[in-house]
């Protein structure tokens, strides 16, 4: 029997995300639709986690604006999410970095992957 | 009152909109629906469409029921349901027609039939929404289904009490159902929100007005 269910979901993945994992410092292109006109939005911080598998896999960013710590939710194939470029490599020893709301300012760094 | 196609559930998973909203779904295969007869007025008095649902190989059947299939012209279906048919919806249609989920279009409000999953001897609390006792703190009251009544008068258990008691496996219909996407192709009907059953369940699917 075909998995119907499973093609459905395999049509709408996409196919060109770059690798990226947490501790990774990445820039989200986002669409929004604010007042009927449509522009992208960037997102810049560090990658998390990435949750979820398949259609449903989603990622949070984290990033600090004026003080205040911002956490983003993707999901990584949804249109909206219009592109993803990773701009440096963290080395981290976890799947999941919630250590980091705890921190700040130096504490809070991330050794680059090399 | 419209049309109605039988089912079977597939599962479920998420397709994203035209605004990229993702929108939780369940897959229905809804094609090799059959027309086996029309129920007229004049012979049965009720007007109805009966249609047949996954094929099945001819020596499954009985006698009696070979004859009705081959009285269709069609090939041997494992489930036969009617739909009434009160307006002019399937005027259209005549025995050993094939009909699919195109009966439908993207927008329509449907309602979804199937037998619900059994959940087997449940408590009052799962099958009628009691609320519970206090777990701890010397409380002795924890999930049961409370007071029957008064005492003596009446004297006796009024009929309709919630009680605890075998709960699902009966036939269960969702309303208001919305058909977000067609797949004539592969003979698959997505309709936003979960429907009653396991997967592989049979479902009737009908116009919900």
């Amino acid at each position: 029997m075909v998995d119907y269910v499973r093609m459905i979901e395999e049509e709408q993945m996409k196919e060109d995300i770059p690798e990226f994992g947490p501790g990774d410092q990445i820039r989200v292109d986002v669409r929004v639709i604010e007042g009927g006109r449509e522009r992208t939005q960037q997102f810049e911080g560090i990658v998390l986690k990435r949750q979820g598998s398949g259609l449903n896999e989603h990622f949070t960013v984290r990033k600090v604006s004026y003080g205040v710590g911002i956490e983003r939710t993707f999901p990584v194939h949804s249109p909206r999410v219009e592109n993803i470029e990773v701009l440096r490599r963290g080395k981290v020893r976890r799947a999941k970095l919630y250590y980091l709301r705890k921190r700040r300012g130096k504490a809070a760094r991330i050794k680059e992957k090399r | 009152m419209g049309k109605g196609i039988l089912g079977k559930k597939l599962g479920m998973t998420q397709v994203f909109d035209e605004e990229g909203e993702a929108v939780p779904v369940t897959v229905i295969q809804a094609d090799s629906n059959v027309v086996t007869m029309i129920r007229t007025e004049d012979s049965d008095g009720y007007n109805a469409v009966q249609l047949g649902f996954e094929e099945i190989p001819e020596h499954k059947l009985s006698r009696p029921e070979r004859g009705h299939f081959e009285k269709a012209g069609v090939a041997p279906r494992k489930y036969l349901r009617e739909f009434r048919s009160e307006d002019d919806a399937w005027d259209d249609v005549q025995p050993g027609d094939e009909v699919g989920p195109d009966v439908f279009s993207p927008g329509d409000r449907v309602k979804v039939s199937g037998i619900s999953r059994g959940k087997g001897f449940a408590g009052s609390i799962k099958r009628h929404g009691f609320s519970r006792g206090p777990m701890s703190h010397g409380s002795r009251y924890h999930r049961g289904p409370g007071s029957h009544g008064a005492s003596a008068f009446p004297a006796r258990v009024f009929p309709g009490r919630k009680l605890p008691g075998r709960m699902g496996g009966k036939k269960t219909t969702v309303e208001g159902l919305e058909v977000v996407r067609i797949d004539a192709e592969r003979g698959l009907l997505l309709v936003k929100g979960g429907v009653p059953g396991p997967k592989g369940g049979i479902l009737s699917i009908q116009s919900d007005e």
